[in-house]
């Protein structure tokens, strides 16, 4: 997507912030049925309400802990397997099609597999996440791994580096793009299982939250939660972008 | 055919060994089922109308939900590449949703429209939308500026710059968003259906992991996992047979 220059950044705040002073005029003439699109104010009320009494800070806390701990045991697994695989010719023709075949599998598929072996618990909901995440970790970094530059791994050749100095002074450095590029997704895949995985054990967090809300139809709770996961989304999409851009500046022009 | 040999080794070796200490021993659970009962359970399900309605069932949600996700997807990508300040406007708007994951907005669907087909066509429609706005959105920005000079040379009006010079140079790339976005219509339709919907194969899944029959359900996995993978071969086929020169468009 293209970037957009500062005024036009300004002008769709305002555009956004019409769109809701939009919703709330329009939900008070009852132009939306109030029942399922409640209006923005009753859905601040409901923020406001959740964070008071500490009910919505908890789900909030508990679903960022199941996100953030699933998603670092899966990069680094991911990180680790894919480096493995990457760099063995053997593991790629006879490991790496294994898991290429598994690839069209929705992660979301294997929350029933999970289930029967955890029961509906906290274990179920991060032992999804970390599989689901495992695997745009690992396929990306046997990508970027796997195919260096053949110029630096004839000047590692030259050298005498070893199969160890080689992983580090060459090929991460070198797959570091499609690492990060694996990590933002993984991050993304987090988010979803850990609603998706929250849905299914009702264990609290903010997947539980929104449907027992939207179980009472109480639409503006389920607003409300459906508001912070969006927070989420982007703060975390927000951060990775940043660190992505830091760690890769040594790369120039990118 | 030899890498394939390589690549399927371990994976079948893997199958026989979980086969033979499963015969062997006899290690049966309510969570792991052998190979062999998985196989059979996988072609027992070709016999089993109910096997065929939930794959109508996730097949119809999904396509109906990709059907209305590419149409609105297309439309606004359209205009936003036409009318670049409208996509300016709108940016934040966008950035806003779009990163909000599609199986949050279940419980607002469940609100409006209960269980059932449009539940689950609206979250597809919701998930396939921003994907292909995007991609067509840039199509349309990479319509090469020598074309979009002898519209205006020809003095042709809107509609028919529309429809005579950039539809058809994004066609290529909106057969590619298209593509992709069908892959992410299954999976989020499979997505609902395990979370909540009681619909398709996904509420098999969860049916059979609820009722203890492990092989059923490994089986019913196999079978999302041809039918993703079947319905990309087919597309990815219809793709080269309509774009042959699409390689060089998508570089």
């Amino acid at each position: 997507m293209r970037r957009v220059s500062p005024p036009w950044w300004a002008g769709s705040l305002l555009m956004f912030a019409a769109l809701i002073v939009a919703w709330q005029f329009a939900s008070e003439l009852r132009a939306i049925p109030r029942a399922f699109f409640p209006a923005p104010q009753q859905t601040w009320a409901a923020l406001v309400r959740g964070f008071s009494s500490g009910q919505l800070l908890a789900d909030t806390a508990t679903t960022l802990r199941r996100m953030a701990l699933g998603w670092v045991l899966a990069s680094m697994a991911g990180i680790a397997l894919g480096v493995a695989i990457g760099l063995s010719a053997w593991a790629r023709s006879y490991i790496a099609p294994m898991f290429e075949a598994l690839r069209p599998l929705p992660a979301s598929a294997l929350a029933p597999v999970v289930m029967l072996f955890f029961g509906l618990t906290d274990w179920m909901i991060l032992t999804l996440i970390a599989f689901g995440a495992l695997w745009p970790m690992l396929l990306t970094t046997v990508h970027g791994v796997s195919s260096v530059h053949v110029r630096k791994s004839e000047i590692a050749r030259s050298l005498g580096l070893g199969r160890l100095a080689y992983a580090g002074k060459i090929a991460i450095p070198s797959a570091l793009p499609d690492i990060l590029g694996g990590l933002r997704l993984g991050l993304t895949v987090a988010l979803i299982l850990a609603v998706v995985g929250e849905m299914i054990t009702v264990q609290g967090g903010l997947g539980a939250h929104i449907l027992i809300a939207a179980r009472r139809f109480n639409a503006a709770d389920v607003f409300a939660g459906i508001a912070v996961l969006s927070a989420i989304g982007i703060a975390t999409n927000l951060a990775l972008t940043a660190f992505e851009r830091r760690a890769l500046r040594w790369q120039g022009d990118r | 055919m030899k890498a394939f040999l390589k690549g399927a080794a371990i994976p079948l070796a893997l199958v026989a060994i979980w086969q033979l200490s499963a015969s062997l021993w006899g290690v049966t659970s309510d969570t792991l089922a052998a190979p062999a009962e998985i196989v059979v359970a996988f072609v027992a399900a070709l016999g089993a109308p109910e096997f065929w309605r939930a794959m109508g069932q996730t097949l119809l949600a999904a396509a109906a939900g990709l059907l209305i996700g590419v149409a609105a997807g297309l439309i606004t990508g359209v205009a936003f590449g036409l009318l670049p300040p409208l996509s300016r406007i709108m940016r934040l708007t966008v950035e806003v949703l779009r990163p909000l994951p599609a199986i949050a907005i279940v419980p607002i669907a469940i609100l409006v429209f209960g269980f059932g087909y449009m539940l689950e066509i609206a979250i597809v429609a919701f998930a396939t939308f921003f994907p292909v706005m995007i991609l067509s959105e840039a199509a349309v920005g990479q319509v090469h500026p020598r074309l979009i000079e002898v519209a205006r040379v020809l003095k042709l009006g809107t509609i028919r710059r529309l429809g005579k010079i950039v539809l058809p140079a994004i066609l290529p790339r909106s057969f590619v968003a298209l593509r992709l976005a069908a892959g992410l219509a299954l999976v989020v339709a499979i997505t609902v259906e395990v979370a909540a919907n009681p619909l398709g194969l996904g509420s098999r899944l969860m049916q059979a992991a609820g009722s203890l029959r492990p092989a059923d359900m490994f089986a019913t996995l196999l079978w999302i996992a041809l039918l993703g993978w079947g319905v990309n071969s087919v597309l990815v086929l219809v793709e080269r047979s309509l774009f042959p020169d699409l390689k060089e468009l998508t570089r």
